[in-house]
């Protein structure tokens, strides 16, 4: 897997960063101290620079999905200025930070005094939300056409509501089983295809509350077609409210048609 | 009663509403706009030479910024003396308790029983014209502590441009002086689809300057801005997800904000200290729920736990304690209050019909919302409640749907959307009822919010 050797790299590069780092710092120390300079008149007092030195830094949890926060948390001596890259900035000598990563990220913390600077990383690995498919054998063209006509049938098997409710008609009921048939004939010719249930609402109620109206028409149908032996795995769900009518005319013909559940194909 | 009263209250006795007699709500919309609290007399100013053709836009434009500001009772013209002053100095004191001119009681007595006085005198010198405008307080016992402000002089052409200039400055310098809050420099947010995409804009408070803020090519709608007016948020579907974004209102940069992982977002609402944003989400396939977070999207909280959609959550921006919010626990959507975390619930409107987009009033008294009450599925009108007394308001009656409404900083001003056939369009009004102005006609607009004055 991919993502495994990224990993194994990431934790080479942290590796070899922190030990060629410490090798300068211990060489470097005493060559400051180290002015003989026997023959001189005047005596320049000795430039007493402490060696900044990182005691911790770490990042709390190391792997997190998408969207959910990590914590850096470090410790310091002797450094005059602390810095923390992915446009952090300068921060405090200790602390603790909390941030947002959208992908894996290694973060650099610089301990600074004079010349004389300390420097370690931490990686967060960041994972998307669960993938729904991995990668399975590319169908036939005759598959792909046989899937095409069954999705143009799916397509115009749209699951009806009366206003302000995300029951099921008699007519809507015979519509998911359409829909869960034709789904579950799709699904088993192609393992990569997904769909996505958009609830949908007349334009009447406020377009605030047809949000959550929509989206509770998306999730009972998507629940009624996991009950009808659709996989779960292969459905997602989002509302449109009143923002994507099929029809735009102020009459019940017109709102009923916007009333609905529609299936379309993941992109 | 005054003429103006009756009209109203005559009109509202005609729908006559289930709550209050007509004379209660009269005296209620009164107390919104502060009128019968201060009266202003305003007789026509009269010109010289060739100002003269100009002075019934002059009149008529002070007339319309006072009543526009909403504070101010302009007393009718016909209840005035048949003698008008020009100047303070035509006023004659009595001598030995005897009248000897024009004197104020002429104004603060019956039957004009003012409490200020607007006169003046328009010269022409060369291309310009000149007007020495004046504010009285009548009550008050001698003309030199009853002005104001005394011939103060405002410049402009001889012109229609110029006769507007001059009544513009007049009239704001006797608001002035009212303590007047003025909408100046205040911005109205709002949704347009006038490109052919759905996207945020903004304007001046009159209507002017109209501006495109958001450029996502998506669905991106209901804006919220932070109470300093700096940072707006609004909702946007962005691969085929809600997500909350942040941008700076003036540079119109994106601002750090991790939407919680759901499929649907409604209503964020900034928290009136600024450092929350409250919305609603579906939390593992739940209805809309409250939450609020910072305004990083960190430190996510579930307000409400209900087996309903709950949204439109506002905190009362004066004590800050108290929540609004919109839920159809009892099958039908009704305004409720709650305490910040979530308890004492309380159903505020009557049960019947639908609600929808609650705002406080700046005083943290009022709350206006839209109600289909009386009337079809989606046929909402304007309300103001007084939420300690539960006293109801209709400010809107038919003629379309008319819905998001939102008070203006003044605490005097509403804005809200009016939909009249398949045009939507966004007016504002007097908390009365009264003053409706037009300020958008592109496209369909909907969903306006009122910021404040960037400091």
């Amino acid at each position: 897997m991919k993502r495994a050797a990224l990993v194994v790299l990431m934790s080479a590069l942290v590796f070899t960063a922190a030990c060629k780092k410490k090798v300068p710092v211990a060489v470097a120390a005493p060559v400051v101290n180290n002015d003989p300079g026997p023959v001189k008149t005047t005596v320049q007092p000795p430039v007493l620079i402490s060696v900044p030195r990182i005691d911790s830094f770490t990042a709390e949890p190391a792997r997190v999905e998408r969207g959910q926060s990590i914590t850096l948390r470090w410790a310091t001596t002797n450094a005059e200025t602390v810095t923390l890259d992915q446009g952090v900035g300068t921060v405090a000598a200790n602390g603790t930070r909390q941030l947002f990563p959208t992908g894996s990220t290694t973060y650099v913390l610089i301990a600074r005094n004079g010349t004389m600077s300390d420097t370690r990383t931490v990686t967060v690995d960041v994972t998307a939300p669960p993938p729904i498919t991995n990668t399975p054998p590319p169908v036939s063209e005759d598959t792909a056409a046989t899937i095409k006509r069954l999705t143009d049938e799916l397509q115009k098997q749209d699951i009806y509501f009366d206003y302000d409710m995300a029951e099921f008609r008699e007519d809507a009921r015979r519509a998911l089983n359409t829909d869960a048939d034709l789904l579950k004939r799709i699904f088993a010719l192609d393992q990569r295809v997904n769909f996505v249930i958009e609830g949908h609402a007349d334009e009447r109620g406020s377009a605030e509350y047809n949000l959550g109206l929509a989206d509770r028409r998306a999730i009972v149908t998507r629940d009624a077609l996991v009950q009808l032996g659709v996989p779960a795995n292969r459905l997602r769900t989002i509302s449109f409210g009143e923002e994507a009518p099929v029809c735009q005319d102020a009459n019940e013909a017109c709102w009923q048609r916007n009333r609905r559940a529609h299936l379309s194909q993941a992109q | 009663m005054k003429p103006s009263y009756i009209l109203l209250v005559t009109a509202l006795a005609a729908l006559s509403l289930p709550f209050l007699t007509a004379q209660q709500q009269g005296r209620i919309e009164d107390k919104i706009v502060g009128y019968g609290t201060t009266r202003i007399a305003l007789p026509d100013f009269r010109a010289k030479g060739a100002a003269q053709p100009l002075m019934a836009t002059f009149n008529e434009t002070v007339w319309n910024d006072l009543a526009d500001s909403g504070i101010l009772e302009i007393l009718p013209k016909t209840s005035y003396p048949l003698e008008v002053p020009q100047s303070p100095a035509d006023f004659r004191p009595p001598v030995n308790g005897q009248k000897s001119g024009m004197w104020l009681t002429d104004w603060s007595n019956a039957p004009v029983n003012t409490n200020y006085l607007g006169i003046g005198y328009i010269d022409v010198n060369g291309t310009d014209m000149v007007l020495r405008g004046s504010l009285l307080n009548v009550g008050l016992a001698d003309v030199k502590t009853a002005s104001m402000f005394a011939n103060n002089p405002y410049f402009g052409p001889v012109t229609e441009d110029g006769a507007r200039k001059i009544a513009h400055e007049y009239a704001a310098d006797i608001l002035k002086n009212l303590n007047a809050t003025s909408l100046a420099g205040t911005k109205i947010y709002f949704v347009s689809n006038r490109t052919g995409q759905t996207e945020i804009w903004s304007m001046d408070f009159d209507g002017q300057n109209q501006q495109q803020m958001t450029r996502h090519g998506s669905i991106t709608k209901m804006p919220t801005i932070s109470p300093d007016g700096r940072l707006a948020a609004y909702a946007t579907m962005q691969n085929s997800r809600w997500e909350i974004r942040v941008i700076d209102t003036e540079t119109r940069r994106q601002q750090a904000f991790v939407t919680p992982a759901t499929s649907t977002i409604t209503t964020p609402e900034f928290s009136p200290d600024g450092k929350k944003l409250w919305f609603s989400m579906v939390i593992n396939d739940s209805p809309l729920q409250i939450v609020r977070t910072n305004v990083n999207g960190g430190g996510l909280e579930r307000v409400s736990q209900a087996r309903a959609i709950e949204l439109s959550a506002r905190v009362n921006p004066k004590t800050g304690t108290e929540v609004v919010f919109i839920s159809d626990r009892n099958r039908h959507q009704q305004l409720y209050k709650m305490n910040l975390d979530g308890t004492g619930i309380e159903m505020l409107t009557a049960g019947d019909g639908d609600v929808s987009n609650p705002a406080w009033s700046p005083d943290g008294r009022q709350v206006t919302f839209a109600w289909n009450r009386g009337f079809d599925p989606g046929n909402f009108n304007i309300f103001v409640m007084n939420v300690a007394k539960r006293e109801l308001v209709q400010l809107t009656h038919g003629n379309g749907t008319n819905e998001n409404p939102y008070w203006a900083p003044d605490g005097v001003h509403i804005v809200y959307s009016n939909r009249h056939g398949n045009s939507t369009q966004i007016y504002s009004m007097l908390a009365n009822g009264q003053r409706v102005k037009q300020l958008t006609s592109t496209g369909n607009n909907v969903q306006p919010v009122w910021a404040a004055k960037i400091n």
